[in-house]
């Protein structure tokens, strides 16, 4: 399944490409994300726990980052392992552009499962790859800036916030700033 | 009125008594003391190169027995297909190695890469977790098309390439082509037979057991042949000689062709209880039924039809590409062949018949007979092109196929078979009568004021039945005799087992098969049982598919029973001191013609096994007789059928409002067991029509693996009764059999998906959305809506 989609995050593009690069960020935007490790250089082995319509699964894998251009764009691509539920794996193409406020973030998502997640859910893959995606950049746009206040109204308001939710600034920002 | 006993009598089944009350029999249930358990780790790959298989953590882990792989079976065969075909280069068709487990490459999602062996199902289950697999993700091939490209990846590196074979069959090219040219009409159609899993209820199951003091195995399986499974696992896998190996195949919960093959997992339970000394058990889950039982259909066709002036059919021609899935399964390569070519004639006598098949390897599981096998896919695109041909000329359906009928028989078709007998005018006519065909309009009118498009679907089929001629078929390339055995055990007392070759599961043999013989001999059924399923019991068998059980095998039970009555008019002649030639049997007494004198059944059943007064200087004693029957011919079932569908435009979804089918049977035995499997198969058919399908992804990742993605037809789905109306009054005795019977199991699941895409077109057509031409099954809401929206 493919996505693309962008959103706008209320920090320089500098601060967004450090955030990217930190496991500790990744960690908390992974939904599901129970252990991350490595580095930006060497690449993240990280352990997600995710539930896929019935199948629920420990996926242990890796993210490697390349194509790297500091402040602009990278690749993440990753592959998880989920033993008897199969397999998922996929990419990102991310590219950061200076806007007025900030940085639009802009990716574009290739994803495939195989196995018994293909099997059983095929059906919902899509939605939960997309919902994943959204999850992800969400979290990452908290973690940078911290949350909308207003968000909690939204229509996605059952999509679970980052930690610390209520500070003004997100954890990465106040750390490096 | 009907009859209360013996042929054309509906006594009630009497396996349901077991059958409805749990107390079935099943090779689940089966259970050997000792019995370790088989979790196989399977491909959730479609195509990859094993590079290592790293087992040493799992086989520390508790429980575990032993672990297999691909290397432990480099010393034992592959599994075997069981059909040489020959392309039209004279080539024999590519074979590659079918390992039991995989060797080198998986192949297709689901291919078994490594077998734990524990003590508990769940040990091996955690244990197969633990196995660290190196597999190189390799591209690939899942649409045929793209499969025979040239540079496209192969799915056996040994093969020069993904084609199986080349086959054409029927009238030569220039004949063909001049038909063509001269026609007055041409009607061209491109359509998909779609692939489908049988599902039948209970999943495959496998049992193997080995004894060191002897040296016997002994295969419990869920298997609709047992001394098929016998021959192919003992000769071609196991070299296991015959005598040390007894196939049981006991209660089976439906078939539908898919439990014919031969697979890994029996043969690697029957290996594994000699190499772990223990009993192995295998049950498969639905999931890895649908990932591991052989799939059906699955061709994509062209078809044309040339007509004259005066709209008849002069020549068909097709050109069909069939998928065989990452192996050849067992019968695979004959059924888009010879059970498929074949029947391109259909019920007409179009002089110009020519067959064009490619069969194409793909990463996808390996797909093979399915109810029908072959003959729906000849069916469907022919009554398909000539529905569409009928359209395209503005006549009526019924009229184009009535004015082509075949009437003269036996007819020698331009695809080498010779109906021998057949009525299709009478089937015809009987269809017309029971559907109502004048009052479709008022109906049609009356849907229409509720906003619903109402369509009639017409089809007529053959199909080839009661397989096979040996002889025959051996010179197409089977590499089996398709004959059949029972023996007639008579025992002291009069009472009788029947021990026959066809294997019972669903189809009612244990009901229908002792009415013949009551029948012949004038007993009451309940004297009368039937063994069948197991090598040790039963003389020989080629087992129950192609609608063959009665056809065949009860052939050979009547050459039995005939010879159990000329043995017994010899022993009833010596009691009553008369001649046997004078002896007549009638109501289960023997009696001297023209005189009061008689002798009961039993008191010569008795006097075989007791011989004191007995001329023991011409006869053994005894009353056992087996013999074994080869066909003359198939046998040519036939019929026409016709549905109603009402089409709501609103949102696409098409249902059934009434079904009929005329059938000719021939002689009919037990015509509630004849009407359930046509019920059974329509609904089969209804299911394929509008409902089932399998579906992959471009990278071969199996997509449709569960009931929430396959959906299977229910109650629902299928008219109410009022609406499903089977008749076989029509009936042609077969010229060939004893019985004259032709085989009813299939035909349902033949005549109706053309009934029913014809009919949704016509409703589709009678709303204007005449741009329609066809739409691949199944006609799901969705493609309906898209078709009627696509102008």
């Amino acid at each position: 399944m493919q996505m693309t989609d962008s959103r706008t995050i209320a920090a320089s593009p500098e601060m967004v490409w450090a955030a990217i690069l930190d496991p500790e960020v990744l960690k908390q935007c992974v939904p599901g994300c129970t252990e991350m490790s490595g580095s930006a250089e060497e690449g993240f082995e990280a352990t997600v726990v995710q539930k896929v319509g019935p199948v629920k699964a420990t996926f242990k894998g890796t993210v490697v980052l390349s194509e790297m251009v500091p402040g602009q764009s990278l690749t993440l691509t990753g592959e998880g392992k989920g033993g008897a539920a199969g397999f998922a794996k996929g990419g990102a193409d991310v590219k950061l552009v200076p806007v007025e406020g900030g940085t639009e973030l802009h990716y574009d998502v290739d994803a495939k499962v195989g196995g018994k997640l293909a099997q059983l859910g095929s059906r919902i893959i899509d939605g939960f790859a997309k919902k994943m995606a959204d999850q992800f950049f969400s979290n990452f746009q908290d973690a940078v800036e911290g949350p909308k206040p207003a968000e909690a109204d939204g229509p996605d308001a059952d999509a679970p916030q980052a930690e610390g939710g209520e500070a003004k600034k997100g954890w990465f920002k106040k750390l490096v700033s | 009125m009907p009859k209360d006993h013996g042929i054309g009598a509906s006594p009630k089944r009497r396996e349901d008594v077991r059958f409805l009350t749990g107390a079935g029999n099943y090779t689940d249930d089966i259970n050997v003391h000792g019995q370790a358990y088989v979790h196989f780790l399977r491909s959730d790959l479609a195509h990859g190169k094993i590079n290592g298989i790293d087992t040493s953590a799992a086989e520390a882990m508790p429980g575990v027995v032993r672990i297999f792989t691909g290397k432990d079976f480099e010393g034992v065969g592959g599994l075997p297909c069981g059909w040489q075909v020959t392309d039209k280069h004279g080539e024999v068709m590519k074979e590659p190695a079918h390992p039991v487990l995989a060797q080198g490459k998986v192949r297709h999602v689901g291919d078994p890469i490594a077998a734990v062996v524990a003590d508990s199902l769940e040990q091996a289950r955690t244990a197969a977790e633990a196995i660290v697999l190196d597999i190189e993700e390799l591209p690939a091939v899942v649409d045929m098309n793209k499969a025979l490209e040239p540079g496209a990846t192969k799915v056996h590196d040994d093969l020069s390439d993904n084609l199986c074979y080349d086959w054409q069959f029927g009238t030569d090219t220039e004949t063909t082509d001049a038909a063509f040219k001269n026609a007055a009409h041409v009607t061209t159609l491109e359509l998909v037979n779609n692939r489908l899993v049988a599902n039948p209820m209970e999943p495959r199951v496998a049992v193997g057991q080995y004894s060191r003091a002897g040296g016997d195995y002994t295969l419990y399986t869920t298997s609709q042949n047992p001394h098929v499974i016998r021959l192919l696992m003992g000769a071609f896998v196991l070299g296991i000689p015959e005598h040390k190996l007894r196939v049981v195949a006991p209660d089976v919960g439906g078939g539908f062709g898919t439990k014919i093959f031969h697979y890994a997992e029996e043969a690697f339970c029957t290996f594994a209880a000699k190499a772990c000394n223990r009993p192995v058990k295998w049950t498969s889950t639905r999931s890895e039924a649908f990932m591991s039982d052989a799939h059906g259909r699955d061709h994509v066709t062209k078809i044309e039809l040339a007509l004259d002036k005066d709209n008849n059919f002069t020549a068909v021609r097709t050109d069909t590409k069939a998928n065989m899935g990452a192996y050849l399964s067992t019968f695979s390569s004959s059924v888009p062949t010879w059970l498929h070519g074949t029947l391109m004639a259909g019920n007409y006598r179009t002089p110009a018949v020519q067959v064009n098949v490619k069969a194409v390897f793909t990463n996808t599981v390996p797909v093979d007979a399915y109810r029908g096998a072959g003959r729906p896919e000849a069916t469907f695109q022919l009554e398909r092109v000539i529905d569409m041909a009928a359209r395209e000329l503005g006549v009526d359906p019924i009229a184009l196929r009535r004015q082509n009928f075949i009437t003269q028989f036996p007819y020698a078709t331009p695809v080498a078979v010779e109906y021998d007998t057949g009525d299709y005018e009478a089937t015809m006519a009987k269809m017309e009568e029971l559907m109502d065909i004048p009052g479709f309009a008022a109906r049609r009118a009356a849907s229409e004021k509720n906003g619903k498009l109402r369509g009639l679907g017409i089809n007529c089929f053959i199909e080839a039945c009661g397989i096979a001629p040996s002889n025959l078929v051996g010179q197409l390339g089977a590499r089996a005799g398709l004959y059949d055995a029972a023996t007639v055990r008579v025992n002291a007392t009069g009472s009788i087992s029947v021990m026959v070759g066809a294997h019972s599961h669903g189809q009612g043999h244990e009901t229908v098969f002792p009415q013949v013989v009551a029948e012949m001999l004038g007993i009451d059924e309940s004297m009368i049982d039937i063994v069948h399923g197991d090598t040790s019991k039963i003389p020989f068998g080629m087992g129950t598919y192609g609608s063959r059980s009665l056809a065949v095998c009860g052939s050979a039970m009547v050459r039995a029973t005939e010879k159990i009555i000329n043995k017994a008019k010899k022993i009833a002649g010596h009691l009553l001191e008369a001649s046997d030639s004078d002896i007549e049997l009638k109501d289960g007494m023997f009696s001297v013609a023209g005189t009061d004198k008689s002798v009961a059944w039993g008191d010569v059943t008795l006097a075989a096994y007791v011989p004191h007064n007995y001329p023991l200087e011409d006869i053994e004693p005894g009353l056992e007789e087996t013999a074994f029957y080869d066909p003359a011919n198939f046998t040519y079932p036939a019929g026409a059928y016709a549905c109603e569908v009402e089409v709501d435009p609103e949102t696409g979804k098409v249902t059934i409002e009434k079904f009929v089918s005329a059938d000719d049977f021939g002689n009919v035995v037990n015509p509630m067991i004849v009407e359930g499997q046509v019920h059974g198969g329509i609904a089969q058919g209804i299911g394929q029509a509008l409902l089932e399908n399998c579906a992959y992804d471009e990278n071969g990742q199996l997509l449709s693996a569960s009931y929430m993605d396959y959906a299977m037809p229910r109650a629902d789905d299928i008219p109410h009764m009022a609406h499903y109306v089977v008749d076989h009054s029509c009936q042609t005795p077969c010229t060939h059999n004893p019985l004259g019977v032709k085989g009813c199991g299939e035909a349902g699941a033949i005549g109706s998906p053309p009934t029913v895409v014809n009919a949704v077109i016509d409703a589709l057509h009678s709303g204007g959305h005449t741009h329609v031409k066809h739409i691949d099954m199944p006609v799901t809401p969705s493609r309906v809506w898209a078709a009627m929206n696509s102008q």
